[in-house]
């Protein structure tokens, strides 16, 4: 599975990289892959109604109908028209990039697989009621579409007279069926959005709109194109005529002409394996199980910024069981916790200042203790020498800025950056292990975790708790968000830190309190070379 | 002038997003049918007769049911497969036999089945045996049709309105 992913990765990053250069992180449309679909879905939902106002259910009067919006009412119901088309196919597109990058950057296992899972009734929903809505408009490409369909459904032995005997002739077409049609074009819509909200059920603080900015973008982008390419149909259906050539929505049609090659059954058994073989990746080798984040009661006080700060609701705050005298307690979910240590870094109990007995925070990670990490610090730093003694903390995937000749370096990975507790940043300058920190995690709007390089930016400005004491020298202090394959202009980035620290007046010294803190220095990096 | 870059790189961005929407909305064309043939179309649903014969029950077999579901016959629910042949221009094109759907195999015979023919004159002929019969057919058509390009023949079997039908 890597051999697949590996590459998409790669090329995710270099296309995202080129965004960054012109769009800002919350404008960046790869970054908002969930939300653009989610815009576009609000879009034909109100095309759509208005669409509706204007259309007659009838074998004749339907297609004429829309002939009116698209040629006498041009100016608003043809827009309508073009933008309920156009909105239906960029979901679509959304959709599908969406699904590739969640599999790219291997956010379908774990505790993923329930959001991966529940995409796929989606994909089905969208499918349907972008094909039915094809049907509605009865020309000569509705009419391939619903004899197709049909005789795709026929192959189930489900119905008692086979669907396709509809369409045989124009007297056997009823207007009825038109009706039908309307109803479940509007019915999987409202079905699909229960499916939606289902399908964000284990992710907190999901985001169902796009910035502003993002969202007006691309509806001036969908209007001009409504208008530069207003969608029309392709002459009205004829049932005693076959439909030679088409201009077919690949979007939504894409698997007719595989139909055409292959046969209905073997369609079926192409798309149901597929749909197999699709929901059972996040079970697929290799498994990754990582130990999920553990509560020492003993230390925790119910402060609740392991819950806030969790970015999957993996941590809930429920009554204290220990009784000690505090309301409430921390709980893990196993099935939701993704091991990101984000709870740990938010914990204020995680000092590595605490020196009495053990470090043991209120909430931590097994497998990649604090106290592992103060250890490690003490180690790693113990070797540097220099002016620019530097300390990196890194994740693990963001760019990896391990591999540097400069002497003075030193690296630690963390699964997230937000997983190092802002006391830690203290810890090392203010006991001179090290001239300069540097934390390094994924692009800003990109975090692999969701929300981890806002939570430590935010830290670090003192804007969430726990704050970055102000006593920590913001000159000392550099933040690189970076993806792998920004690793040139990280490195760049990181030697000018050093540079700096250099040239710092030597009486700046560590454990000086300041009143005021100065801005960190930030990079955004985005390196195409 | 960074700022006017960057708003010429989203302008190209959301360009090269509603060149593909528009693109592929409609395009390339697809070639369902060759559009130089007529298309013949056999779709038929039809249900033979019983594979058994119906048997009169007896008077005290009719007192023994209960009252709501007595009857004079006992009828078996298995029916018998369906046998058709389509020629076209003296060949045989169709020559099926079509068992009856359901568990039960009391369901209806189903056919349909397409195929392309240069247009012009034809000569069809259409034969059916849905009966026991070991011979010959119960239901039988011939019939000369000129076909254009692109139409769309239909064969159909309506047994109230005599046997097939041409649509």
């Amino acid at each position: 599975m890597t051999i697949i992913q590996r590459p998409l990765r790669a090329c995710f990053f270099w296309l995202e990289g080129w965004l960054d250069r012109i769009f800002p992180p919350a404008w960046n449309p790869l970054y908002h892959l969930g939300t653009l679909g989610f815009f576009y879905l609000w879009v034909v939902t109100v095309s759509g109604i208005y669409v509706y106002i204007f259309f007659d259910t009838g074998t004749t009067e339907a297609y004429d109908s829309i002939e009116y919006m698209t040629y006498e009412q041009w100016y608003l119901a043809g827009i309508m028209r073009s933008l309920h088309r156009y909105a239906s196919d960029g979901m679509v597109l959304m959709m599908g990039v969406h699904m590739l990058r969640e599999f790219a950057l291997d956010r379908y296992r774990g505790k993923h697989w329930f959001t991966w899972v529940t995409g796929l009734p989606v994909l089905w929903l969208v499918f349907i009621a972008g094909i039915t809505g094809y049907w509605l408009v009865w020309d000569m490409l509705a009419q391939y579409v619903a004899q197709a369909t049909s005789e795709w459904l026929d192959w189930l032995p489900i119905f008692g007279v086979p669907v396709v005997r509809n369409f045989l002739a124009p007297n056997l077409l009823d207007d009825r069926f038109f009706t039908l049609l309307t109803f479940i074009h509007i019915a999987v819509p409202i079905i699909l959005l229960f499916v939606l909200w289902i399908h964000l059920q284990r992710v907190s603080r999901p985001e169902v709109n796009p910035a502003r900015g993002l969202a007006l973008g691309t509806l001036l982008m969908l209007v001009v194109l409504s208008l530069v390419k207003p969608a029309e149909s392709q002459g009205p259906a004829n049932l005693s005529q076959v439909p030679a050539e088409l201009g077919l929505d690949w979007f939504y049609l894409f698997a007719y002409p595989i139909m055409d090659i292959w046969s209905s059954g073997a369609l079926w058994v192409f798309l149901v394996t597929l749909s197999l073989i699709v929901a059972a990746l996040p079970w697929l080798p290799p498994m990754r199980r990582v130990p999920v984040a553990r509560v020492d009661l003993a230390n925790c006080n119910g402060c609740t910024r392991c819950a806030e700060d969790c970015p999957y609701s993996a941590v809930t705050m429920q009554p204290r069981s220990d009784g000690l005298p505090f309301e409430r307690e921390a709980v893990v979910d196993p099935a939701l916790c993704v091991a990101c240590g984000i709870c740990a870094g938010a914990c204020p109990t995680s000092t590595p200042f605490r020196r009495t007995g053990e470090l043991v925070p209120g909430i931590d990670l097994p497998s990649r203790s604090l106290a592992d990490l103060r250890t490690r610090i003490e180690t790693a730093v113990a070797d540097l020498s220099g002016d620019a003694r530097l300390l990196v903390f890194g994740c693990d995937h963001g760019v990896d800025l391990g591999r540097q000749d400069l002497p003075g370096l030193a690296t630690l990975k963390l699964p997230c950056v937000a997983a190092l507790p802002p006391a830690f940043i203290d810890y090392v300058i203010s006991r001179d292990l090290a001239d300069g920190v540097v934390l390094a995690g994924c692009r800003e709007g990109a975090c692999y975790y969701r929300f981890g390089t806002e939570w430590t930016q935010e830290r670090i400005e003192r804007r969430r708790d726990p704050y970055l004491r102000a006593r920590v020298p913001r000159e000392r202090l550099c933040t690189i968000w970076a993806a792998p394959t920004d690793r040139a202009a990280a490195e760049r980035a990181l030697r000018a830190f050093a540079a700096s620290l250099e040239s710092l007046p030597p009486d700046l010294g560590r454990t000086r309190q300041r009143a005021t803190p100065a801005k960190p220095q930030v990079e955004e990096l985005s390196d195409h070379g | 002038m960074a700022d006017i870059l960057r708003y010429l790189g989203q302008a190209v961005v959301y360009g090269g997003t509603a060149l593909l929407l528009a693109v592929f909305s409609n395009a390339p064309s697809y070639q369902h049918f060759p559009p130089d043939q007529a298309a013949v179309r056999i779709s038929i649903i039809h249900g033979a007769q019983r594979k058994d014969k119906c048997r009169r029950l007896t008077a005290q077999e009719i007192a023994d049911l209960p009252p709501n579901m007595r009857k004079p016959e006992l009828c078996a629910r298995e029916r018998l497969p369906v046998w058709i042949e389509v020629s076209l221009d003296g060949f045989v094109v169709v020559a099926r036999s079509l068992p009856p759907a359901g568990l039960s195999r009391d369901g209806p015979s189903r056919l349909d089945q397409r195929f392309a023919v240069a247009p012009g004159p034809h000569k069809l002929h259409l034969r059916m045996r849905d009966s026991g019969r070991a011979e010959g057919y119960d239901y039988e058509l011939e019939r000369e049709v000129e076909l254009r390009p692109q139409q769309n023949l239909v064969i159909d079997f309506r047994p109230e309105q005599g046997g097939f039908i041409l649509l």
